[in-house]
């Protein structure tokens, strides 16, 4: 079934232009980028109907939708935009939008795998991996996808049990903190 | 010609032999890589999609290291270089993101500090002509797809060394070594990138997608010169058999490792035994291995 959209408000699309710094209202529906892209078929919205959809002020509706967290970030929809959209920098910032507004979608696991990473690289300066998958798994309760990999990561000598670090962590940990003091006045 | 090594953390672990075989390669072309003391985390997508102002604050600390070094930035993985570049992009055209990024480091940049791409620096600064003249077990008859993934040439305003629909300098670079290298449409193709660890069946059926249509335009192997794309496609093989059915193994090499061996250097210095798709059958039957054994 299909459902009739009608224009709600401006301030959405206002927001999304001036944090991602590109022109989304220039989207004239070519499809381009929806064409070419890699996830496609898993996508409930495809990019160019994101695009429409921010225009229309499709807040909660874009914010919810799975498919900001299935991009893959591969660039060809940006590289190919006629109108020099950079329609993957917008997916970063709705992403974004998503997470400070609480509306992620429940089956989005970005968010998760975003947070374990990062709380690595603050606290070694570098991806631990094995730390970092171990944060992720307990927090989605899920340690069965992938066991099979970890034997072969260790045959393989792919698997470090100990960090790396950089020696400059506390600088690390500065950078983190302004970072987000930086964020909260965007 | 000197440069300033940015390795990544990929390249200290689950892409070691993506670091052995780039240091052996770089060593025999003679190529002098310093690696950033301490240099931190690029920051990746996590940054990008998580925090606009880390995604840039993280880069620029290691390229004010590099900036100290006096040296131009050479990454090899794909993503690093394509954080450290997208961080000197913003830097320079946005006043705004450099005054924050300047905030955040508490020092001064203007977004000056070159960063190249391994694949940039071999075809580019070194040359084609000039690594012809190294090679001493050419990898003569193989039949190799380049896969440059998404990073390598995309945006253009980023990766700005190829073009970002049609590039060929890993062709370029893989003739120059002997091989004979496939034309085949999907090189530029997205493998999923770190949907692996969130989205593992999406990526399934985009390195499905890739695997068959390499074997179908008769690669023997496929080249790449990414970290997660050499994941993907190699230690995902085994998962993608079980959803999409059996399809022939086809190993995937890094483009080093493939030049390694044609500059002589042997199947330990460019680390093979690190694939998890064995690549010996494939490049035992050109001989290539006993003949680099021989040479090292």
């Amino acid at each position: 079934m299909t459902e009739t959209l009608e224009w709600k408000d401006i301030a959405f699309l206002r927001e999304v232009e001036r944090r991602s710094g590109t022109p989304v209202s220039a989207c004239f529906q070519c499809h381009k980028c929806s064409t070419g892209c890699p996830i496609g078929a898993e996508m409930e919205f495809l990019s160019s109907q994101i695009m429409r959809l921010i225009h229309l002020g499709e807040e909660e509706k874009v914010l919810k939708s799975h498919s900001i967290w299935l991009c893959a970030s591969c660039e060809a929809c940006t590289t190919r935009c006629p109108m020099g959209i950079d329609i993957a920098g917008v997916m970063d910032i709705l992403r974004i939008m998503a997470v400070e507004r609480k509306l992620t979608d429940p089956r989005t696991r970005g968010e998760t795998f975003h947070r374990s990473f990062l709380s690595s690289v603050r606290r070694h300066g570098r991806v631990f991996e094995l730390g970092m998958l171990t944060a992720y798994k307990l927090r989605c309760a899920d340690f069965l996808t992938d066991l099979d990999k970890a034997p072969k990561l260790w045959a393989k000598g792919k698997l470090s049990l100990l960090p790396k670090r950089s020696a400059d962590v506390a600088e690390v940990k500065e950078i983190f903190r302004k970072a987000e003091e930086e964020e909260k006045n965007r | 010609m000197k440069y300033a090594f940015f390795p990544g953390c990929s390249l200290e672990s689950t892409a070691w032999d993506f670091e052995k075989s780039t240091l052996s390669v770089c060593a025999a072309l003679g190529l002098e890589l310093h690696e950033i003391p301490d240099w931190i985390c690029c920051g990746s997508t996590p940054a990008h999609a998580g925090n606009a102002s880390l995604a840039v604050a993280l880069p620029v600390f290691s390229l004010l290291k590099a900036q100290d070094m006096g040296m131009p930035v050479m990454a090899a993985c794909a993503s690093c270089y394509s954080r450290l570049r997208t961080a000197n992009y913003k830097i320079i055209h946005d006043p705004e993101e450099r005054l924050r990024a300047e905030r955040i480091t508490g020092r001064p940049y203007d977004g000056s500090v070159p960063v190249r791409h391994l694949l940039d620096v071999l075809a580019n600064d070194l040359g084609t002509k000039q690594i012809r003249k190294h090679i001493l077990n050419p990898l003569r008859g193989l039949k190799a797809a380049c896969y440059y993934g998404c990073l390598l040439s995309r945006p253009p305003e980023i990766a700005a060394f190829d073009n970002p629909e049609h590039p060929t300098c890993m062709e370029e670079l893989l003739e120059a070594a002997g091989a004979e290298p496939i034309d085949w449409p999907y090189k530029t193709e997205c493998c999923g990138a770190s949907l692996s660890i969130t989205d593992a069946d999406v990526v399934c059926r985009l390195g499905h997608k890739l695997l068959d249509m390499a074997r179908r335009a008769g690669a023997e192997c496929i080249a790449v010169a990414c970290p997660l794309c050499q994941s993907n496609l190699d230690l995902r093989q085994a998962d993608i058999k079980k959803s999409f059915g059996e399809v022939p193994e086809i190993p995937i090499l890094y483009i080093t490792q493939l030049l390694g061996l044609a500059l002589g250097r042997s199947r330990d210095e460019v680390a093979l035994a690190a694939l998890a798709v064995n690549a010996m059958p494939c490049l035992a039957k050109y001989e290539i291995l006993n003949a680099a054994v021989r040479g090292a």
